[in-house]
Protein backbone atom coordinates (compact mmCIF):
# COMPACT_ATOMS: atom_id res chain seq x y z
CA UNK A 1 0.00 0.00 0.00
CA UNK A 2 0.66 3.47 -0.44
CA UNK A 3 -0.26 5.76 2.56
CA UNK A 4 -1.36 9.32 1.26
CA UNK A 5 -0.08 11.20 4.99
CA UNK A 6 -0.82 14.56 3.11
CA UNK A 7 -2.99 14.97 -0.31
CA UNK A 8 -1.26 18.39 -1.28
CA UNK A 9 -3.88 20.14 -3.24
CA UNK A 10 -5.29 17.66 -6.02
CA UNK A 11 -3.96 14.47 -6.11
CA UNK A 12 -5.54 12.12 -8.34
CA UNK A 13 -5.37 8.45 -9.95
CA UNK A 14 -5.25 8.55 -14.07
CA UNK A 15 -4.96 6.52 -16.73
CA UNK A 16 -4.65 6.65 -20.50
CA UNK A 17 -8.53 6.95 -20.27
CA UNK A 18 -11.93 5.72 -20.49
CA UNK A 19 -12.92 4.53 -23.81
CA UNK A 20 -15.75 3.46 -25.00
CA UNK A 21 -18.67 5.37 -23.45
CA UNK A 22 -18.34 9.13 -25.13
CA UNK A 23 -21.66 8.51 -27.19
CA UNK A 24 -23.14 7.98 -23.20
CA UNK A 25 -22.02 11.55 -22.13
CA UNK A 26 -18.99 9.67 -20.28
CA UNK A 27 -15.82 12.01 -20.86
CA UNK A 28 -12.57 10.09 -21.84
CA UNK A 29 -11.02 11.34 -18.37
CA UNK A 30 -6.90 9.98 -17.96
CA UNK A 31 -3.76 12.04 -17.71
CA UNK A 32 -3.96 15.96 -18.95
CA UNK A 33 -0.27 16.00 -20.31
CA UNK A 34 0.00 12.58 -21.66
CA UNK A 35 3.02 13.10 -23.33
CA UNK A 36 4.71 13.13 -19.69
CA UNK A 37 2.85 10.55 -18.32
CA UNK A 38 3.62 8.07 -20.84
CA UNK A 39 7.00 8.71 -20.57
CA UNK A 40 7.11 8.18 -16.37
CA UNK A 41 5.55 4.71 -17.56
CA UNK A 42 8.27 3.85 -20.28
CA UNK A 43 11.08 4.42 -18.15
CA UNK A 44 9.63 1.98 -15.47
CA UNK A 45 8.47 -0.40 -18.67
CA UNK A 46 5.09 -0.56 -17.26
CA UNK A 47 1.86 -1.36 -19.77
CA UNK A 48 0.63 1.41 -21.61
CA UNK A 49 -2.34 1.38 -19.29
CA UNK A 50 -0.68 1.53 -16.12
CA UNK A 51 -1.83 4.31 -13.76
CA UNK A 52 -0.50 7.13 -12.36
CA UNK A 53 -0.62 9.77 -10.42
CA UNK A 54 -1.25 12.94 -11.49
CA UNK A 55 0.09 15.98 -8.67
CA UNK A 56 -1.18 19.32 -9.23
CA UNK A 57 0.57 22.77 -7.71
CA UNK A 58 1.06 20.94 -4.13
CA UNK A 59 2.31 17.15 -4.18
CA UNK A 60 1.06 15.10 -1.32
CA UNK A 61 3.45 13.20 1.22
CA UNK A 62 3.37 9.95 0.53
CA UNK A 63 5.02 6.92 2.48
CA UNK A 64 5.77 3.55 0.84
CA UNK A 65 4.69 0.26 2.34
CA UNK A 66 6.04 -2.34 0.25
CA UNK A 67 9.63 -1.60 -1.77
CA UNK A 68 9.47 -0.91 -5.29
CA UNK A 69 10.58 1.47 -8.37
CA UNK A 70 9.30 5.05 -9.09
CA UNK A 71 9.69 7.85 -11.66
CA UNK A 72 8.29 11.10 -11.91
CA UNK A 73 8.10 14.14 -14.52
CA UNK A 74 6.32 16.38 -16.10
CA UNK A 75 6.12 19.65 -13.20
CA UNK A 76 9.02 20.53 -11.15
CA UNK A 77 8.25 20.20 -7.63
CA UNK A 78 10.77 20.44 -6.14
CA UNK A 79 10.30 16.26 -5.09
CA UNK A 80 12.55 14.94 -2.29
CA UNK A 81 12.76 11.12 -0.91
CA UNK A 82 13.37 10.88 2.88
CA UNK A 83 14.90 14.56 2.69
CA UNK A 84 17.19 13.87 -0.21
CA UNK A 85 16.37 15.55 -3.23
CA UNK A 86 15.68 13.54 -6.50
CA UNK A 87 14.79 14.58 -9.96
CA UNK A 88 12.19 14.04 -12.93
CA UNK A 89 12.66 11.51 -15.57
CA UNK A 90 14.85 8.44 -13.21
CA UNK A 91 14.31 5.40 -11.86
CA UNK A 92 14.22 5.34 -8.43
CA UNK A 93 14.40 2.43 -6.02
CA UNK A 94 12.30 2.55 -2.96
CA UNK A 95 12.08 0.63 0.21
CA UNK A 96 9.99 0.14 2.50
CA UNK A 97 9.14 3.04 4.72
CA UNK A 98 10.65 5.38 2.37
CA UNK A 99 8.72 8.94 2.06
CA UNK A 100 8.23 10.69 -1.02
CA UNK A 101 7.32 13.97 -0.47
CA UNK A 102 6.75 17.70 -2.67
CA UNK A 103 7.98 20.96 -1.49
CA UNK A 104 7.97 24.63 -3.73
CA UNK A 105 6.58 24.48 -7.11
CA UNK A 106 9.23 25.50 -9.46
CA UNK A 107 8.01 24.95 -13.19
CA UNK A 108 4.80 23.41 -14.64
CA UNK A 109 1.65 22.30 -12.82
CA UNK A 110 1.34 18.83 -13.06
CA UNK A 111 3.56 16.24 -11.70
CA UNK A 112 3.10 12.46 -12.81
CA UNK A 113 4.53 10.03 -10.10
CA UNK A 114 4.26 6.15 -12.07
CA UNK A 115 5.30 3.08 -9.87
CA UNK A 116 6.67 -0.22 -11.03
CA UNK A 117 3.45 -2.21 -12.46
CA UNK A 118 0.73 0.99 -11.79
CA UNK A 119 -1.21 1.75 -9.21
CA UNK A 120 -4.32 -0.25 -8.79
CA UNK A 121 -7.18 1.55 -8.20
CA UNK A 122 -10.19 -0.07 -9.34
CA UNK A 123 -11.06 -0.53 -12.43
CA UNK A 124 -14.23 1.30 -13.33
CA UNK A 125 -15.96 0.90 -17.23
CA UNK A 126 -12.33 -0.08 -18.46
CA UNK A 127 -10.50 2.67 -16.88
CA UNK A 128 -8.37 3.41 -13.38
CA UNK A 129 -8.58 7.05 -13.54
CA UNK A 130 -10.65 9.37 -11.21
CA UNK A 131 -13.50 10.87 -12.35
CA UNK A 132 -16.45 11.89 -10.18
CA UNK A 133 -19.94 10.66 -11.58
CA UNK A 134 -17.85 7.19 -12.24
CA UNK A 135 -15.34 6.30 -9.85
CA UNK A 136 -16.04 6.71 -5.71
CA UNK A 137 -13.36 9.18 -5.74
CA UNK A 138 -12.09 11.89 -7.40
CA UNK A 139 -9.17 12.70 -5.82
CA UNK A 140 -7.18 10.99 -2.98
CA UNK A 141 -7.51 12.63 0.42
CA UNK A 142 -5.34 12.91 3.96
CA UNK A 143 -5.11 8.82 5.43
CA UNK A 144 -6.40 7.26 2.21
CA UNK A 145 -4.26 4.40 1.03
CA UNK A 146 -4.06 3.22 -2.69
CA UNK A 147 -2.48 -0.29 -3.76
CA UNK A 148 0.48 -1.14 -5.73
CA UNK A 149 2.17 -4.64 -6.12
CA UNK A 150 5.44 -4.58 -4.33
CA UNK A 151 8.73 -5.07 -6.71
CA UNK A 152 12.02 -5.82 -5.42
CA UNK A 153 14.51 -6.19 -8.36
CA UNK A 154 13.79 -4.55 -12.05
CA UNK A 155 16.62 -4.03 -13.94
CA UNK A 156 15.03 -0.93 -16.54
CA UNK A 157 16.72 -0.59 -19.91
CA UNK A 158 17.35 2.90 -19.43
CA UNK A 159 17.50 4.55 -15.98
CA UNK A 160 17.37 8.10 -17.01
CA UNK A 161 16.35 9.94 -20.23
CA UNK A 162 16.76 13.59 -20.58
CA UNK A 163 13.35 15.09 -22.02
CA UNK A 164 13.10 17.74 -24.52
CA UNK A 165 10.95 20.08 -21.91
CA UNK A 166 7.76 21.94 -22.70
CA UNK A 167 7.14 23.68 -19.64
CA UNK A 168 8.36 27.05 -20.98
CA UNK A 169 6.42 27.07 -24.34
CA UNK A 170 3.89 29.29 -24.44
CA UNK A 171 2.90 28.06 -28.67
CA UNK A 172 0.00 25.90 -28.94
CA UNK A 173 -0.12 24.37 -32.50
CA UNK A 174 -3.98 23.83 -33.30
CA UNK A 175 -5.71 22.67 -36.68
CA UNK A 176 -9.13 24.31 -37.58
CA UNK A 177 -12.02 23.10 -35.49
CA UNK A 178 -15.27 22.41 -37.51
CA UNK A 179 -16.89 25.84 -37.06
CA UNK A 180 -13.61 27.56 -38.06
CA UNK A 181 -14.67 29.26 -41.34
CA UNK A 182 -17.11 31.25 -39.18
CA UNK A 183 -14.68 33.53 -38.14
CA UNK A 184 -14.18 37.07 -39.64
CA UNK A 185 -11.13 37.98 -40.61
CA UNK A 186 -11.06 40.58 -37.15
CA UNK A 187 -11.68 37.19 -35.12
CA UNK A 188 -8.35 35.81 -36.89
CA UNK A 189 -6.16 38.47 -36.19
CA UNK A 190 -7.37 38.74 -32.30
CA UNK A 191 -6.68 34.74 -32.09
CA UNK A 192 -3.06 34.66 -33.71
CA UNK A 193 -2.30 38.10 -33.22
CA UNK A 194 -2.27 38.13 -29.46
CA UNK A 195 -1.27 36.13 -26.42
CA UNK A 196 -3.69 35.25 -23.94
CA UNK A 197 -3.49 34.29 -19.98
CA UNK A 198 -5.24 31.69 -18.25
CA UNK A 199 -8.40 32.24 -16.27
CA UNK A 200 -8.33 31.35 -12.54
CA UNK A 201 -11.20 29.14 -13.73
CA UNK A 202 -8.96 26.17 -15.24
CA UNK A 203 -9.24 22.49 -14.25
CA UNK A 204 -9.39 19.12 -15.41
CA UNK A 205 -12.63 19.69 -17.46
CA UNK A 206 -11.90 23.08 -18.84
CA UNK A 207 -9.58 26.33 -19.43
CA UNK A 208 -10.90 29.33 -19.84
CA UNK A 209 -9.05 32.07 -20.95
CA UNK A 210 -8.83 35.97 -19.60
CA UNK A 211 -8.84 37.71 -22.94
CA UNK A 212 -11.89 37.64 -25.09
CA UNK A 213 -11.90 38.10 -28.49
CA UNK A 214 -15.27 39.34 -30.50
CA UNK A 215 -18.13 36.97 -29.74
CA UNK A 216 -19.42 34.29 -32.29
CA UNK A 217 -23.54 34.74 -32.26
CA UNK A 218 -24.27 31.89 -34.56
CA UNK A 219 -26.24 29.34 -33.13
CA UNK A 220 -25.59 25.89 -33.10
CA UNK A 221 -27.03 22.62 -32.93
CA UNK A 222 -25.40 20.56 -30.08
CA UNK A 223 -22.49 17.95 -31.41
CA UNK A 224 -19.44 16.09 -30.03
CA UNK A 225 -16.35 17.83 -28.37
CA UNK A 226 -13.10 16.66 -27.68
CA UNK A 227 -9.93 16.58 -24.97
CA UNK A 228 -8.64 19.60 -26.80
CA UNK A 229 -11.59 21.33 -28.39
CA UNK A 230 -12.10 25.64 -28.59
CA UNK A 231 -14.78 26.67 -27.91
CA UNK A 232 -15.69 30.34 -28.66
CA UNK A 233 -19.06 31.90 -26.71
CA UNK A 234 -21.24 34.46 -28.06
CA UNK A 235 -20.09 36.44 -25.59
CA UNK A 236 -16.32 36.44 -27.02
CA UNK A 237 -14.74 34.14 -24.28
CA UNK A 238 -12.40 31.08 -25.32
CA UNK A 239 -13.00 27.75 -23.51
CA UNK A 240 -10.41 25.02 -24.18
CA UNK A 241 -11.77 21.50 -23.12
CA UNK A 242 -9.73 19.22 -21.46
CA UNK A 243 -9.36 15.24 -20.31
CA UNK A 244 -12.70 15.71 -18.13
CA UNK A 245 -14.65 18.11 -20.59
CA UNK A 246 -18.37 17.59 -21.43
CA UNK A 247 -19.00 15.30 -24.29
CA UNK A 248 -20.96 17.47 -26.49
CA UNK A 249 -21.33 20.88 -26.53
CA UNK A 250 -23.23 24.27 -28.48
CA UNK A 251 -20.88 26.73 -28.74
CA UNK A 252 -18.91 26.98 -32.05
CA UNK A 253 -15.62 24.81 -31.85
CA UNK A 254 -12.98 27.01 -33.90
CA UNK A 255 -9.69 25.55 -33.05
CA UNK A 256 -8.31 21.92 -32.00
CA UNK A 257 -5.48 21.70 -29.76
CA UNK A 258 -2.82 18.64 -31.17
CA UNK A 259 -2.33 16.23 -28.37
CA UNK A 260 1.01 17.89 -27.76
CA UNK A 261 -0.82 21.21 -27.24
CA UNK A 262 -2.93 19.51 -24.96
CA UNK A 263 0.26 18.49 -22.52
CA UNK A 264 1.64 21.54 -23.05
CA UNK A 265 -1.47 23.69 -21.75
CA UNK A 266 -2.38 20.79 -18.75
CA UNK A 267 1.17 22.05 -17.48
CA UNK A 268 -0.11 26.38 -17.43
CA UNK A 269 -1.55 27.59 -14.12
CA UNK A 270 -3.60 30.70 -13.46
CA UNK A 271 -1.76 33.69 -15.17
CA UNK A 272 0.12 32.08 -17.57
CA UNK A 273 0.41 32.52 -21.32
CA UNK A 274 -0.23 30.98 -24.27
CA UNK A 275 -0.40 31.78 -28.05
CA UNK A 276 -2.32 30.12 -30.39
CA UNK A 277 -0.10 28.98 -33.56
CA UNK A 278 -2.34 26.96 -36.45
CA UNK A 279 -0.74 23.88 -38.46
CA UNK B 1 -32.56 5.86 -51.05
CA UNK B 2 -29.63 7.93 -49.15
CA UNK B 3 -30.51 11.60 -50.31
CA UNK B 4 -29.42 14.01 -47.83
CA UNK B 5 -26.07 15.90 -48.43
CA UNK B 6 -23.75 15.12 -45.90
CA UNK B 7 -20.67 17.71 -45.34
CA UNK B 8 -17.28 15.48 -44.14
CA UNK B 9 -14.78 17.74 -42.12
CA UNK B 10 -11.67 17.05 -40.32
CA UNK B 11 -11.69 17.78 -36.33
CA UNK B 12 -8.40 17.46 -34.88
CA UNK B 13 -6.19 14.24 -36.48
CA UNK B 14 -8.11 11.81 -34.80
CA UNK B 15 -11.92 12.76 -35.27
CA UNK B 16 -13.95 13.30 -38.10
CA UNK B 17 -17.25 14.92 -38.32
CA UNK B 18 -20.33 13.80 -40.35
CA UNK B 19 -23.20 16.55 -40.79
CA UNK B 20 -26.26 16.26 -42.28
CA UNK B 21 -28.83 19.07 -42.80
CA UNK B 22 -28.50 21.56 -39.96
CA UNK B 23 -31.84 21.16 -38.35
CA UNK B 24 -33.58 18.91 -35.74
CA UNK B 25 -35.42 16.36 -37.77
CA UNK B 26 -36.20 12.83 -36.56
CA UNK B 27 -35.92 11.44 -40.19
CA UNK B 28 -32.82 12.87 -40.19
CA UNK B 29 -31.89 11.08 -36.87
CA UNK B 30 -32.95 8.14 -38.02
CA UNK B 31 -30.82 8.09 -41.32
CA UNK B 32 -27.13 9.16 -39.40
CA UNK B 33 -28.46 6.00 -36.83
CA UNK B 34 -28.73 3.95 -39.84
CA UNK B 35 -25.63 4.58 -40.97
CA UNK B 36 -24.04 4.44 -37.79
CA UNK B 37 -25.33 0.97 -37.53
CA UNK B 38 -24.35 0.32 -41.27
CA UNK B 39 -20.56 1.25 -40.47
CA UNK B 40 -20.28 -0.49 -37.16
CA UNK B 41 -21.31 -3.72 -38.55
CA UNK B 42 -20.10 -3.57 -42.42
CA UNK B 43 -17.23 -1.21 -42.39
CA UNK B 44 -15.09 -0.19 -39.10
CA UNK B 45 -13.53 -2.24 -36.32
CA UNK B 46 -16.07 -1.10 -33.93
CA UNK B 47 -13.84 -1.66 -30.90
CA UNK B 48 -11.20 0.93 -32.84
CA UNK B 49 -13.54 3.78 -32.88
CA UNK B 50 -15.76 6.28 -30.58
CA UNK B 51 -18.75 7.00 -32.51
CA UNK B 52 -20.53 10.03 -31.02
CA UNK B 53 -24.32 10.72 -32.89
CA UNK B 54 -26.32 13.72 -31.88
CA UNK B 55 -28.64 15.67 -33.82
CA UNK B 56 -27.84 16.21 -37.05
CA UNK B 57 -23.93 14.47 -36.89
CA UNK B 58 -22.29 12.36 -35.90
CA UNK B 59 -18.26 12.15 -34.80
CA UNK B 60 -16.00 9.72 -35.40
CA UNK B 61 -13.21 9.60 -33.50
CA UNK B 62 -10.05 6.92 -33.73
CA UNK B 63 -8.43 6.30 -30.07
CA UNK B 64 -4.73 6.33 -31.04
CA UNK B 65 -3.39 7.02 -34.34
CA UNK B 66 -4.28 9.66 -36.12
CA UNK B 67 -6.46 9.02 -39.20
CA UNK B 68 -5.92 9.22 -42.99
CA UNK B 69 -8.88 12.08 -43.62
CA UNK B 70 -8.85 12.54 -47.08
CA UNK B 71 -8.73 8.02 -47.67
CA UNK B 72 -11.72 8.06 -45.16
CA UNK B 73 -13.94 10.51 -46.69
CA UNK B 74 -13.75 9.09 -49.87
CA UNK B 75 -14.71 5.50 -48.07
CA UNK B 76 -17.53 7.10 -45.73
CA UNK B 77 -19.10 9.28 -49.15
CA UNK B 78 -19.22 5.41 -50.95
CA UNK B 79 -20.38 3.56 -47.90
CA UNK B 80 -23.19 6.00 -47.47
CA UNK B 81 -24.20 5.46 -50.99
CA UNK B 82 -24.46 1.78 -50.62
CA UNK B 83 -27.58 0.01 -49.07
CA UNK B 84 -27.49 0.78 -45.67
CA UNK B 85 -30.50 -0.73 -44.94
CA UNK B 86 -29.75 -3.84 -45.09
CA UNK B 87 -28.56 -3.43 -41.21
CA UNK B 88 -31.36 -3.82 -38.79
CA UNK B 89 -31.83 -0.92 -36.22
CA UNK B 90 -33.80 -1.64 -33.40
CA UNK B 91 -36.23 0.95 -31.83
CA UNK B 92 -36.86 1.00 -28.49
CA UNK B 93 -39.27 3.06 -26.54
CA UNK B 94 -38.73 3.34 -22.58
CA UNK B 95 -41.43 3.81 -20.32
CA UNK B 96 -40.04 6.20 -17.38
CA UNK B 97 -41.67 6.82 -14.47
CA UNK B 98 -42.14 10.34 -12.85
CA UNK B 99 -43.26 11.58 -9.50
CA UNK B 100 -44.58 15.46 -10.73
CA UNK B 101 -45.15 15.74 -6.76
CA UNK B 102 -44.44 20.02 -5.77
CA UNK B 103 -41.27 19.58 -3.81
CA UNK B 104 -39.52 17.55 -6.80
CA UNK B 105 -41.46 19.86 -9.38
CA UNK B 106 -39.81 22.88 -7.82
CA UNK B 107 -40.70 25.07 -10.79
CA UNK B 108 -44.40 23.91 -11.35
CA UNK B 109 -46.04 26.95 -10.27
CA UNK B 110 -43.83 29.19 -11.86
CA UNK B 111 -44.76 27.67 -14.94
CA UNK B 112 -47.83 26.94 -14.37
CA UNK B 113 -48.22 30.84 -14.27
CA UNK B 114 -46.15 31.85 -16.68
CA UNK B 115 -48.32 29.37 -19.47
CA UNK B 116 -51.75 29.42 -17.54
CA UNK B 117 -51.81 25.95 -17.54
CA UNK B 118 -52.68 24.64 -14.22
CA UNK B 119 -50.10 21.59 -12.73
CA UNK B 120 -52.12 18.86 -13.84
CA UNK B 121 -52.57 20.29 -17.45
CA UNK B 122 -48.26 20.71 -17.37
CA UNK B 123 -48.18 17.48 -15.82
CA UNK B 124 -50.98 15.44 -18.57
CA UNK B 125 -49.29 17.65 -21.23
CA UNK B 126 -45.51 16.25 -20.69
CA UNK B 127 -46.29 12.47 -20.10
CA UNK B 128 -48.86 12.51 -23.12
CA UNK B 129 -46.24 13.17 -25.98
CA UNK B 130 -43.23 10.77 -27.25
CA UNK B 131 -39.63 12.41 -27.03
CA UNK B 132 -36.51 11.40 -28.75
CA UNK B 133 -33.11 11.01 -28.05
CA UNK B 134 -31.10 13.24 -29.84
CA UNK B 135 -28.48 13.65 -27.65
CA UNK B 136 -26.79 12.38 -24.89
CA UNK B 137 -24.08 14.50 -23.04
CA UNK B 138 -23.34 17.49 -20.52
CA UNK B 139 -23.39 14.48 -17.93
CA UNK B 140 -22.99 11.16 -17.88
CA UNK B 141 -26.33 9.61 -18.82
CA UNK B 142 -27.99 13.18 -19.28
CA UNK B 143 -30.35 12.83 -22.28
CA UNK B 144 -31.28 15.59 -24.47
CA UNK B 145 -34.76 14.50 -25.51
CA UNK B 146 -36.64 16.82 -27.82
CA UNK B 147 -40.44 16.81 -29.21
CA UNK B 148 -41.41 18.84 -26.69
CA UNK B 149 -44.99 20.63 -27.47
CA UNK B 150 -44.82 24.95 -27.85
CA UNK B 151 -46.74 25.08 -24.94
CA UNK B 152 -43.99 23.27 -22.80
CA UNK B 153 -41.28 25.24 -24.14
CA UNK B 154 -39.81 27.49 -21.61
CA UNK B 155 -36.80 29.48 -21.68
CA UNK B 156 -34.11 28.47 -19.44
CA UNK B 157 -33.52 30.28 -15.86
CA UNK B 158 -32.01 33.36 -15.71
CA UNK B 159 -29.99 32.06 -12.22
CA UNK B 160 -28.60 28.87 -13.02
CA UNK B 161 -29.01 26.67 -9.66
CA UNK B 162 -25.97 25.77 -8.11
CA UNK B 163 -27.83 22.08 -7.28
CA UNK B 164 -30.37 20.14 -9.32
CA UNK B 165 -30.89 16.86 -7.68
CA UNK B 166 -30.22 13.97 -8.97
CA UNK B 167 -32.85 12.63 -11.24
CA UNK B 168 -34.70 16.03 -11.51
CA UNK B 169 -36.89 16.11 -15.11
CA UNK B 170 -36.61 19.57 -16.49
CA UNK B 171 -37.71 21.85 -19.36
CA UNK B 172 -35.74 24.37 -21.11
CA UNK B 173 -36.86 25.25 -24.57
CA UNK B 174 -37.60 22.27 -27.12
CA UNK B 175 -36.09 20.20 -25.06
CA UNK B 176 -36.82 17.85 -21.66
CA UNK B 177 -34.52 15.92 -20.29
CA UNK B 178 -33.15 14.23 -16.52
CA UNK B 179 -30.48 15.13 -14.51
CA UNK B 180 -28.43 11.84 -13.77
CA UNK B 181 -26.41 12.89 -10.90
CA UNK B 182 -26.99 16.21 -8.53
CA UNK B 183 -25.41 19.11 -10.51
CA UNK B 184 -25.59 22.93 -11.15
CA UNK B 185 -28.71 23.28 -13.83
CA UNK B 186 -30.49 25.70 -15.30
CA UNK B 187 -33.75 23.64 -16.66
CA UNK B 188 -37.35 24.47 -15.35
CA UNK B 189 -37.76 21.53 -12.99
CA UNK B 190 -41.38 19.81 -12.78
CA UNK B 191 -40.63 16.20 -11.40
CA UNK B 192 -37.91 13.43 -10.28
CA UNK B 193 -37.63 9.98 -11.66
CA UNK B 194 -37.26 7.32 -9.84
CA UNK B 195 -35.05 5.37 -12.44
CA UNK B 196 -31.39 5.99 -12.15
CA UNK B 197 -29.86 6.90 -15.57
CA UNK B 198 -26.29 6.65 -14.92
CA UNK B 199 -25.11 3.50 -12.94
CA UNK B 200 -21.11 3.12 -13.78
CA UNK B 201 -21.76 -0.54 -11.44
CA UNK B 202 -24.39 -1.90 -13.80
CA UNK B 203 -23.17 -4.21 -17.05
CA UNK B 204 -24.57 -1.74 -19.36
CA UNK B 205 -24.50 2.06 -17.18
CA UNK B 206 -26.27 3.98 -19.11
CA UNK B 207 -29.38 1.67 -20.53
CA UNK B 208 -30.64 4.76 -22.68
CA UNK B 209 -29.34 5.81 -26.24
CA UNK B 210 -29.29 7.88 -28.92
CA UNK B 211 -31.94 7.56 -31.34
CA UNK B 212 -34.16 5.83 -28.25
CA UNK B 213 -37.60 7.18 -27.70
CA UNK B 214 -39.14 8.25 -24.21
CA UNK B 215 -42.66 8.49 -22.66
CA UNK B 216 -42.97 9.53 -19.38
CA UNK B 217 -45.63 8.45 -16.92
CA UNK B 218 -47.00 10.07 -13.39
CA UNK B 219 -46.05 7.68 -10.11
CA UNK B 220 -47.09 8.44 -6.79
CA UNK B 221 -44.86 9.41 -4.09
CA UNK B 222 -45.42 5.94 -2.28
CA UNK B 223 -44.58 4.39 -5.71
CA UNK B 224 -41.29 6.49 -6.30
CA UNK B 225 -40.02 5.17 -2.57
CA UNK B 226 -40.70 1.86 -3.83
CA UNK B 227 -39.48 2.24 -7.36
CA UNK B 228 -36.21 3.90 -5.37
CA UNK B 229 -35.38 0.80 -2.75
CA UNK B 230 -36.10 -1.93 -6.03
CA UNK B 231 -33.59 -0.19 -7.78
CA UNK B 232 -31.29 -0.02 -5.35
CA UNK B 233 -31.54 -3.60 -4.63
CA UNK B 234 -31.36 -4.78 -8.21
CA UNK B 235 -34.96 -5.40 -8.74
CA UNK B 236 -36.79 -2.70 -10.63
CA UNK B 237 -37.49 -3.58 -14.10
CA UNK B 238 -37.51 -1.06 -16.46
CA UNK B 239 -40.37 -0.99 -19.22
CA UNK B 240 -38.82 -1.37 -22.33
CA UNK B 241 -41.12 -1.59 -25.30
CA UNK B 242 -39.42 -2.60 -29.01
CA UNK B 243 -41.32 -0.87 -31.66
CA UNK B 244 -41.30 -2.30 -35.38
CA UNK B 245 -39.43 -0.63 -37.44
Amino acid sequence: MLKVLKSGLFTAVQDIGRYGYLNKGVPVAGYMDGFSAKKVNQLLDNDMHAAVLEITMTGPTLFFEQETYISMGGALLSATLNNEPVNNYEVIKVKKGDILSYGKLEKGFRNYLAVKGGFKAPLVLGSRSFFSSVTKKNHLADGSELEYDACSFFEPKISKIIVDSFLDEKELKVTKGPEFESLSDKQLEMLFGKKFSISNENNRMAYKLEEKIEGLKTSMITSATLPGTVQLTPSGKLIILMKDGQTTGGYPRILQLSDRAISVLAQKKYGDEVQFKLN
Amino acid sequence: MNSYPISIRPFGIHAILLEWPGRVDVAILEDILQFTQYLKECCLKEEEWEIVPAYNSVTLIYREEPIDFDQLKVKLLNWYKEDIKVVKREKILWRLPVCYDEDFGIDLKEISQKSGKTVDEIVSLHTSNVYTVFGIGFLPGFTYLGGVPEVLQFDRREEPRSKVLSGSVGLAGKQTGIYPQDSPGGWNIIGNCSVPMFDPKAKEPCFISVGDQVQFYKITRAEYNLHKIESEVGIYKLEKIILDA
